[in-house]
This record gives C-alpha cells, structure tokens and sequence, in this order.
C-alpha cells in the first residue's frame, strides 16, 4: 500500500471521527456500520466487473435474497400456518422446479424442430396451471393465518449468525441460475438481464406473503448482539457506563452499535483477505488474462464460459452476504425499501470511484461513498439554506427548494461518478 | 352470437385498447434506445431518466399555459406544451453529450465504458427532475377525457358490456403514427437522414464521404430527445407522471428495443407492441372474456389471471431471455456490435 493510499484510507477515518464529534458518536457508528457492509457490496460486485468485467446490474436482487435468508433462517416458524399448507406448497414449490428441470432435459432429449419448440411450450404451459392448481390454494391458507401478525411461513428459528452464509448460499443458487441463461450474451444485453432479474426478485417478496409478508414486512429479526433495554436493566451495565461517565441509555446504543462495528468488520476482513489471495492467484491473473482478452484467454485454453459463470456465481454470494449483514443490522426486512439506484448503481459508483480491480479501492469507496450518500443530504439542506437565505420565509420557492435537498444525493452521485471517469477513470486506487 | 360480441368488446376494452396505446408508447421509447445505439454506439441507461425530464419540462409548460388561460380543449394542453419540453430536452441532450459523451467518443473507448457514462448521467438528470419537480406523482391532463365513454357506447350499441376509448390513448396512438410516419420519411429520404443511416452501416466509409460526425451525433440527440419526450408525455397523459415510475420503464423499453433486434427502428415498433400485448395480457383476469364464451355453467371459478400485475416486469424479462436465447439479435436482426 503506497503512502497516497494509506493516505486516502486516514481520510475516511478522519470523515467518520469527524462526524463523531460534530454529530455525535451515534451517528458515526450508523454510518460507519452501513459503511463496512457497503464495502463488502463493493467487494462483491469487484470481484464481477474489476476481475471479470461482467456487467451485472441487478445487484439489489442478490443483496434483496441476502435478506430474505435472514427472514428464513433466524424468524421461529408459525406452527399454524405449516399445519394449514407448508407441506401443500412445499410440494407447490418442488412441482415447479420439476416443471423447469423437465423442460430444460425435454430441450436436451428432443431433436431440434417443430415438435421440440410446441412440445417444450405445452409442457411449461400445463406444468404452469398444474403448480398454480396445488400452490394457489395452500398460499391462501397461510396467509389466513392471522395476517396482522404472521400470514407467512416463519423461518427455521436458527441463530441469525447462521443466516449470513445462507444469504450467500441464496444468492450463490440465484446467480447459477441467471449466469447459466444470461451469461455469454454480450456485455449490454448481460446489463438489461440482471437489471430484470432484480426486479423481479423484489417483485417476489414484495408480492409473496407466505414467504416474506410481502409489503407488511418482517419486523423485530432475532439479532447477533445484546438488546439495548437488557443492558440497561443491568446493573452491571450501567455502573460500568457510570465509571466512563455516560448514562445508561447512551452507553447502551453505543454499545450495540459497536457491536455491530466488530462483526461487520470482520466479515470484512475475511472477504478483503480472501478476494486479494484470490486476485494475487494463478485463477485471478486468468481471471483478468479473460477479462482483458476473451480470444487470447480461450485460444490458451481456458473455459471463457465456465470461468465467468464461476466469478459471477462467487461475486453474487458475497453480494448476498452483504445483504444477509444489513438485514441483520436493520432488524426488519422491507421489501418497498429496495430500489435500483440505492442498491445498484450506489454500489457501482462505489466500485468505480474506488477503482474497478482494486479490492481495498472497492472498500474506500465503499466507505467513502456510503459517507458521501448519507451527508451530502444536511450538506444539501445548509447550502440550499444559505442560498435561500435571502428569499422571504413562507416564499414558495424557497419552500420548494429546502424540501428538495434530499435529492441533491443523487445529483451529487452522478457527479462524482462523471468526475472521475473523466479525470480518474481508473479510480481513486487504480489496479495493479 | 351477442355473448361473443360482449366477449370482444371486454377483450377490446381491458386489453387490446390499452395494450395498444402503451405499446406505442413503448415503441416512441425504444426507437430512442435503439436511435443512440445505431448511431453512438452504446446502450443509453439514462433513457427513462431523459423522457422523466422532458415529460416534467412540458408538465411545467402545460400548467404555464394553463395559468394564461390558453386551451385547445378538448385536446389536453400538453400537447401544446411538447415543442418546449423537445427544445429544453434537446438542449440538456446536447449540452451533456458537449460535456460528458463526447470527450469518450474522441477517445475511442469501449462502449461498455460509455454505458458506465450514462449510469452517471442518469443519477443527474434522475436528481435533477426529482429536485425539480419532486417525487409526487403529477396529473396533467386536461381537455376531454374519453372519445368514446362506457356508457355511449352501451347506448349507441345496446350491448351489455361498455367499449371505452380514453382521448388520451386516442391521442397516443395518432400521435404515435405520425411521428414515427415522420421519423421514417426523414431517415429515408432526406439527405440528412441518409447520412445518419450511412454512419450508422460503416463509420468509416461515412467518414470518408465527407459525412461530417458530429452533426451526425447532434441530429441524433436531437431526434432522441423528441422520441423521448413525446414518448415521455404519451405515458403520462395516459397515466401518470412520477420520477420512479419513468426509471423504472427502462426495462420494458430496453426489453422492447432488444426484442426487436438493438439498432433497428422497425423492430423497436413491433418489440414495443409484443412487450406491451404481452405485459397486458398475462396479467389480465380473462374470466369476464371466458365467462361470455363458454356455455351456461361453465363459467370458471378462479379469476384465469395468469400473473399478478405487479409481475409485468417478469413478463418483459422472460421475453427478452426468450429472445435472447432462440434469435440473439432481436426479430429483425439488429446489429451486433
């Protein structure tokens, strides 16, 4: 690490200490939390567009499975609604794997032709109202079961912890999935794919009572860390907060939340390590031989196809792990919060003003990124308050112009992102 | 032999009208796609973000004409508004193709690099319409609302079922006609058109013509940023406008140029149509239709919707792959790279 990058990560640290002392140190820890987990976002989709150069757009979709893991891992089950029709739409769910997996061996077996291409369409046809004709009658039930608290499945009641390499497991499954269609077409085409598939994944919890609770999302998740009204009925607790002279409630925010900080960072730390052994590696020298030069790559004979879709599938269970991790720290699962550009383009930004194919670009610009999105808004609110300053009060421009601040993140994004792909364009922390 | 007429007429109604007036709009949208590709070269993501902008530029030029008192009712005096909204547009198009695309097109550089580009300029032009106008969901149609309502129509038929034409989706699809009517006389006609159809085939042959460039690139945004605010405005006069709502059409109207084949204005017109049929369709509840064709008792019990409406992303993703998989360059055979 050279002295300008050390020098760029001290930054961060001075933004994030900052913020402690002029916002108090509440706030620094939320951002710093969101901070880490963005980092390892950012690692993820490193490791497709820096190593590999896929362009995958739809990384909310991976990070959105992360969350549903969390969901049906740690959540207990609701014992009512399996009686009323877990087992019917597990059988749902299987039938309709069955109906893919046939139509994919149906395409293998039949010669190419007339018959195959009606043959396959009628089978996915019939096998669509047949999953719908057993699914549709057990998701009713389910969600009858006392809808304003559950009307879902639950989940397995397993330590949340456990849910963190399950998101990247769900995301991991997904992402085979997608790469083994998607992949192969060309880099815009690959951009549109994951885009919809993202889409769709939220279209899925969103709409999917019996498994997420769709729009009345899953709140109070079981959490890895102490709950703050236990801590401060400890009397041990708070006389040890008293020696430090804080009162008990602060202490035992800041203490959670430091909590957070420990595990956050060390998922970190692993990912970091294990993605800059990877790139340091014969597979991650091949990886950007591939990325740099698909003809020369595979005349040398390595599986341009096969390599991608390894990369991608790995990218995508980081991606879900990351967002197993923010779940957890939210405490709730809210499908309505996912939206493209926080969860997509953010990251992208973050990859590339970090600079594409350096992992601990990916983790400045993660962190510096994520500082940037959450502060730009007061920033915005004191700058348009200066500029507006001389308007009446009650005029309605100024009304209009204070209230429009908190889109002056996304402008202020877009600008970053040009300005360094102008002056910058291979990041703040290029590849080596 | 009536119930089949009632069948139609709710077909008609719920889903060949609608999917009509959206498909057109899609088709406006996916001409502009397909426009910056031939042309520029890349895949333009801020695309939704740009009829976001043009649409809220006439938004504010309809309630300015609203507020002098000028009105061509029954016609909505947005579409008095729309040379405004297509000048502003077309100078933000050019100003940030002047500042931002055109350093990248000096250089040469991958079009990847320039698809990168435009995720930086969709956060600005996404930022600046919800600075601008706010994320509210705006209606601004005015003028008369339906060419043919429910009820005229029972009474002008005696049918029991209603055939309702909104002048809104009336509106759509005349004005979908004659610009693409006009769009397709001026790119096989005019001497500029041919040009721009030339540098489009082979760069460098155009270039050696004495095709100048980057007039080329600038009657290319210029044409974009028409197609997308009259595409833009369609949508909103028809529904509604609000800044997500536009990004969000980015998919249907990428699925909708892909479809057709990248590069090809044709096929952007019959992908817009198959993707808005389609989305319409599989989410429509036929049991209406179903109810009037079968005989006496055996009217079906469930409500045959296919999907939730809130899937019709699904139905524009699985197109695509479809597409995708069985004829990689679209209906009509786009360009490949």
């Amino acid at each position: 690490m050279t002295m300008r990058e050390a020098g760029l990560f001290a930054l961060v640290a001075a933004l994030i200490v900052g913020t402690g002392i002029v916002q108090g140190w509440n706030s620094a820890l939320l951002i710093l939390n969101m901070g880490l987990v963005s980092a390892v976002m950012a690692l993820g989709l490193n490791l497709q567009w820096g190593f590999a150069g896929l362009f995958n757009v739809g990384v909310m979709g991976f990070v959105a499975l992360g969350g549903l893991a969390v969901v049906l891992v740690s959540m207990p089950p609701v014992p009512e609604a399996w009686s009323a029709g877990g087992l019917r739409a597990m059988a749902g769910l299987a039938l309709g794997a069955g109906v893919i997996v046939g139509a994919v061996a149906l395409w293998r077996r039949l010669p190419a032709g007339r018959i195959r291409g009606l043959g396959m369409t009628a089978w996915v046809v019939a096998g669509f109202f047949v999953y719908r004709a057993v699914m549709a009658p057990a998701v009713g039930a389910i969600e009858d079961v006392n809808p304003a608290v559950s009307g879902y499945l639950g989940g397995f009641g397993l330590p949340v912890l456990l849910a963190w390499p399950v998101g990247a497991l769900l995301a991991a499954g997904a992402a085979w999935v997608i790469g083994k269609t998607a992949l192969g077409l060309r880099a815009d085409y690959l951009a549109i794919a994951t885009l919809g598939i993202s889409e769709i994944v939220i279209a899925v919890l969103k709409n999917e009572d019996w498994l997420s609770r769709g729009v009345k999302n899953v709140n109070g998740l079981p959490r890895p860390v102490p709950n703050e009204i236990d801590l401060q009925a400890s009397p041990d607790f708070v006389a040890r907060a008293a020696e430090w002279g804080l009162d008990p409630v602060t202490a035992s925010t800041l203490y959670v939340k430091a909590g957070y900080s420990l595990l956050l960072a060390a998922v970190l730390v692993v990912v970091l390590v294990l993605a800059q052994m990877a790139l340091r590696s014969p597979w991650g020298r091949m990886m950007r031989a591939i990325r740099d030069n698909e003809v020369a790559a595979s005349a040398m004979g390595k599986n341009v196809t096969a390599r991608h879709l390894q990369i991608f599938v790995i990218g995508s269970a980081v991606c879900g792990l990351a967002g197993a991790m923010m779940t957890t720290l939210d405490g709730q699962l809210t499908p309505t919060s996912y939206q493209p550009l926080r969860y997509t383009f953010l990251i992208w930004v973050m990859v590339i003003v970090g600079g594409s194919g350096n992992n601990f670009g990916s983790v400045l610009g993660g962190m510096l990124v994520w500082f940037l999105w959450v502060q730009v808004e007061p920033m915005g609110q004191w700058l348009l308050g200066v500029v507006t300053a001389p308007l009446p009060d009650g005029s309605a421009l100024k009304d209009h112009l204070l209230a429009g601040a908190a889109q002056m993140r996304l402008l202020t994004m877009g600008v970053v992102l040009l300005l360094v792909l102008r002056f910058s364009p291979r990041g703040l922390m290029p590849e080596r | 032999m009536i119930d089949f007429l009632n069948a139609v007429i709710v077909l008609a109604n719920f889903v060949i009208i609608p999917a009509m007036a959206y498909g057109a709009q899609l088709a406006l949208g996916a001409m502009g796609v397909t426009l910056v590709f031939a042309i520029l070269r890349f895949t333009n993501i801020a695309h939704g973000d740009t009829m976001a902008f043009g649409t809220m530029v006439v938004i504010f030029g309809t309630w300015g004409l609203q507020g002098l008192g000028v009105s061509i009712a029954p016609l909505p005096t947005a579409l008095l508004a729309l040379p405004l909204g297509i000048a502003v547009t077309a100078l933000l198009l050019l100003g940030t193709d002047r500042v931002v695309y055109r350093f990248y097109r000096a250089q040469k550089v991958n079009p990847v690099m320039l698809l990168i580009v435009s995720v930086g300029v969709m956060f600005v032009m996404n930022g600046l319409v919800r600075f601008i106008i706010g994320v509210d969901s705006q209606r601004f149609d005015d003028g008369a609302r339906f060419v043919v309502s429910v009820r005229q129509f029972r009474e002008m038929t005696g049918l029991d079922e209603g055939l309702a034409l909104r002048s809104t989706q009336a509106i759509t699809l005349v004005t979908a006609v004659i610009v693409v009517a006009a769009l397709f006389w001026f790119l096989n006609r005019t001497r500029t058109g041919k040009s721009m159809r030339a540098y489009a085939d082979n760069e460098d042959l155009a270039l050696l013509s004495g095709i100048d460039p980057e007039r080329v690139v600038r009657i290319t945004w210029l044409l974009v940023a028409g197609l997308a605010t009259i595409a833009g405005t369609l949508y909103g006069l028809d529904k509604s406008f609000d800044a997500f709502t536009y990004f969000q059409l980015l998919l249907p109207v990428f699925a909708a140029a892909i479809v057709g084949g990248l590069g090809h204005p044709v096929g952007a017109i019959a992908g817009g149509f198959v993707v808005a049929f389609s989305e319409v369709g599989v989410t429509y509840a036929f049991k209406r239709v179903v109810t009037y064709l079968v005989p006496e008792g055996w009217e079906p019990a469930g409500l045959l919707q296919i999907l939730g409406t809130d899937y019709k992303f699904a139905v524009s993703f699985a197109i695509l792959v479809v597409v995708l998989i069985f004829r990689p360059n679209g209906l009509y055979g786009g360009r490949t790279a």
